[in-house]
């Protein structure tokens, strides 16, 4: 309450002085236990809950936010996606030091955009472990869109084991979290489909490889949380019929991919990543990990609707309800059939691959031929063919996905800016940024060096760059930059969306643009916090410009 | 004053740099596995305890083990093979590590030590594999070949084959190793695992032979050259 107070106040004392906002919030990060439904069990929170608060700013407001740390090891405070200068960017070891135990650390800064963000720990694991909250920034001028209702939908994978030993466990044996492994049974089953020599084939094939089909998913066992609550406690938003409701979809998830649906809705999307985008109305979405997407959905009925965002390897989902009253339950889908991945998510066309091995494998006839044959029965009905072509998923993609209505599923390729941030203009340089990895050692790269071996990326004050993605490993990478914006290349100019977190699929290249305009020291990283921790991680230091990066 | 701030900002954030690899970036990890702590019923009524376990620490690049291997016989209230390994490990290719070290054999009886090198890891169709060479502080020289496959039945119910070759290049009749193929231990266990990957129970059967000369030592001994055995044991990972 007092914070309320202190910040009204500020707000009053500066509008009166300077014409701007200044608000003043306090954080404290503390131990709590999390509660999912299905188990209970220790973990990191702010405000003495996971999720922490949400934190609302109004562009332009100078914000003052004291972070206390209550627990007995460091800790740190990252504001995803908000631009700001370096020193207070919350990364240990690049920003500051980070917060050791019973300090208080002071962030200052402008808050000079708006949309949805989120904020979370930078250390260690803490993050996996519940140190997350939401960001809602009102922006200075009207809103190109009309809503009713505004509701934070914070999706997240509660695991019933900490992070530090999730780790371990990825390091003693890649696949200790992954169940859904081709047994015997699924042998006989596609030997039955497909026939023997076919399946045999396809599994001598993988086999060779050393790598499974299945590997979509490094940590099942997942319970998925809306707003901190599970599938059984039921997060549910009001609304009224017929009002339109702002669903502000956080993925805080450590691992998860979701995709979001609300049966019988559409969804009309109206801002990614905190920035605006030219509305696209889609059935369902995939939301990557650390991305954000505002949706507005009408719901007409006086009946629940289910909120349901599944795994992108369908091994866990997150529950929640808009109802018209309180304690209403809409129908709850069944998961889909787990997708596997195809010769084609192998980054068949990729120089980085083993050229003996693959150099067989390695033509598009493969991949539409003998392939599609193989694409599973789970994976959409093996109707690979048939399927409109995503430049954002390779073709054949065993990860390509159908909406559950035969709808629209969106695509980055839908993205367009409502604004553009930036004037249009060339690259300076490209720098082509290999996602790597050796998925039995769990060890991830960027160019094949883990972060611990790895020079820093440095930039120019000034510059445009255009960073080349190319993934030449079998997982989907969220790639996430501070302190810059990534204006993803969706082919559309001047119109590309402006975005924080850049999903690259497997077996696909993908381009993104940064005006590199914040000098320091920043983070460039996947954001699958197990990835991030085994090394796909750089740093960036952008030399030049404003003394000490505070513009 | 925040112009004052940002350079000790500047200046403590590079000195943090160092505890950012260590607290962001985990270097070191551990794991411990017992693949086998067992009971076995041999198919002549000899009842053994047998343990198969293996502990490390390190990095991505090395690995420090311990390995140890042993068998006791309930029936004559002694240790038939009590083998313990210090190794170092390291990667040599994307599924293949090289590793070498100390090997320490004090059953009762006659002790043996060995320095080993070796190469363990994953070929091709998902085969674990693990194969070494030792040289005996005599000069013998003798090697081993492991293979393992995981079956999925489920992806809880696992059938696992396995099978081990011994040979030598020369006599060892103190510790009853003779020259050529000296034996073969082949198995099938089906398991189950019960909490995550930690425990895991299962039971199957074990089969072990002696050939050459070293089935005459074992002869000698009054044992049998060629066993069954019915076993039943945990797989613990932690």
């Amino acid at each position: 309450m007092q914070r309320y107070f202190k910040g009204l106040a500020g707000v009053l004392l500066a509008s009166l002085c300077a014409g701007t906002w200044a608000g003043e919030y306090s954080l404290t990060v503390d131990p709590v236990t999390i509660d999912t439904g299905d188990f209970r069990k220790q973990g990191i929170g702010y405000n003495g809950a996971s999720p922490g608060p949400i934190l609302r700013f109004r562009e332009g407001e100078d914000v003052t936010i004291h972070v206390t740390n209550n627990l007995d090891e460091p800790t740190s405070v990252h504001w995803h996606g908000l631009i700001l200068p370096f020193q207070m960017d919350g990364v240990p070891g690049l920003s500051y030091p980070g917060i050791a135990p019973g300090e208080t650390f002071t962030y200052r800064f402008a808050i000079k955009q708006s949309g949805t963000y989120w904020f979370h720990s930078h250390s260690g694991f803490q993050e996996p472990d519940g140190a997350y909250g939401a960001i809602i920034i009102e922006p200075q001028g009207r809103e190109p869109f009309r809503y009713d209702r505004d509701y934070v939908v914070q999706l997240t994978d509660k695991h019933p084991h900490s992070g530090d030993r999730i780790m371990r466990n990825l390091k003693s044996s890649a696949d200790y979290y992954n169940r859904q492994q081709q047994t015997v049974g699924d042998f006989w089953r596609d030997s039955r489909e497909r026939g023997l020599a076919a399946t045999l084939k396809d599994r001598l094939m993988w086999g060779d490889m050393r790598m499974m089909s299945s590997d979509i998913e490094d940590v099942q066992g997942f319970t998925g949380l809306i707003n901190g609550k599970g599938p059984e406690q039921n997060w549910s938003g009001l609304f009224q019929p017929g009002e339109r409701v702002r669903l502000r979809l956080i993925n805080s998830s450590a691992m998860t991919y979701f995709d979001v649906r609300l049966p019988g809705l559409k969804m009309t999307v109206v801002q990614a990543d905190g920035n605006n985008v030219q509305p696209v109305t889609v059935d369902e979405l995939r939301i990557g990990v650390a991305e954000t997407y505002d949706v507005i959905v009408q719901p007409k009925e006086d009946r629940a609707y289910t909120l349901f965002a599944e795994s992108m390897g369908r091994s866990g989902f997150a529950r929640g309800t808009l109802a018209p009253r309180e304690g209403m339950q809409g129908e709850i889908p069944e998961l889909r059939p787990a997708p596997l991945l195809t010769m084609a998510d192998m980054g068949m066309a990729h120089a980085g691959m083993e050229h003996g091995e693959m150099a067989g494998m390695d033509h598009g006839s493969m991949n539409h031929g003998d392939m599609a044959g193989m694409d599973h029965g789970s994976m959409n009905h093996g109707q690979a063919a048939a399927m409109p072509a995503d430049p954002f998923y390779a073709q054949g993609s065993g990860l390509i996905p159908q909406a559950y209505n035969d709808g629209r599923f969106l695509s980055y390729a839908d993205l367009r800016a409502q604004k553009p941030l930036y004037e249009e203009r060339a690259p300076t340089r490209e720098i082509e940024l290999r996602l790597t990895g050796n998925m039995e050692r769990y060890i991830w790269s960027i160019n094949g060096i883990k972060e611990s071996d790895a020079e820093p990326i440095r930039l120019q004050y000034g510059e445009r760059v255009r960073f080349k993605f190319v993934n030449e490993t079998m997982m989907t990478h969220p790639m996430h930059l501070h302190g810059m914006w990534s204006i993803l290349d969706v082919g559309a100019g001047q119109w590309n969306p402006v975005k924080h977190v850049i999903s690259v699929a497997p077996g696909t290249t993908v381009y993104m643009e940064t005006e590199v305009d914040a000098p320091g020291k920043w983070a460039f990283h996947c954001h699958l916090s197990y990835h991030a921790a085994a090394g796909m991680f750089r740093t960036v230091i952008v030399e030049g410009g404003p003394q000490g990066g505070d513009s | 004053m925040k112009r004052l701030m940002i350079p000790l900002l500047l200046a403590s954030a590079s000195a943090g740099a160092e505890q950012m690899r260590h607290s962001m970036h985990h270097g070191y990890f551990y794991g411990v596995r017992v693949d086998a702590l067992e009971y076995r019923h041999g198919d002549s009524g000899e009842e053994l305890g047998y343990w198969s376990a293996d502990a490390w620490w390190g990095t991505d690049e090395l690995k420090a083990r311990w390995l140890s291997e042993a068998e006791y016989s309930f029936d004559h209230d002694s240790w038939e093979t009590l083998d313990n390994r210090l190794a170092l490990q390291t990667p040599i290719s994307d599924f293949i590590d090289l590793r070498g070290g100390l090997r320490f054999d004090t059953p009762d009886g006659e002790n043996r030590q060995y320095a080993f090198v070796g190469l363990t890891g994953l070929l091709p169709y998902w085969l674990e594999m693990d194969s070494n060479v030792y040289l005996s502080e005599h000069g013998d020289v003798s090697v081993d070949l492991a293979l393992e496959y995981e079956l999925l039945l489920t992806n809880r119910l696992h059938l696992t084959p396995e099978l081990e070759l011994d040979a030598a290049l020369s006599d060892d009749e103190a510790v009853g190793v003779g020259r050529g193929l000296s034996s073969l231990e082949a198995g099938l266990r089906l398991s189950y695992d019960l909490v995550d990957r930690a425990i895991a129970p299962y039971v199957g059967v074990h089969y072990e032979r002696a050939f050459g000369r070293t089935a005459d030592y074992v002869a000698e001994k009054g044992e049998e050259r060629e066993g069954w055995f019915a076993v039943a044991g945990l797989r613990l990972m932690f």
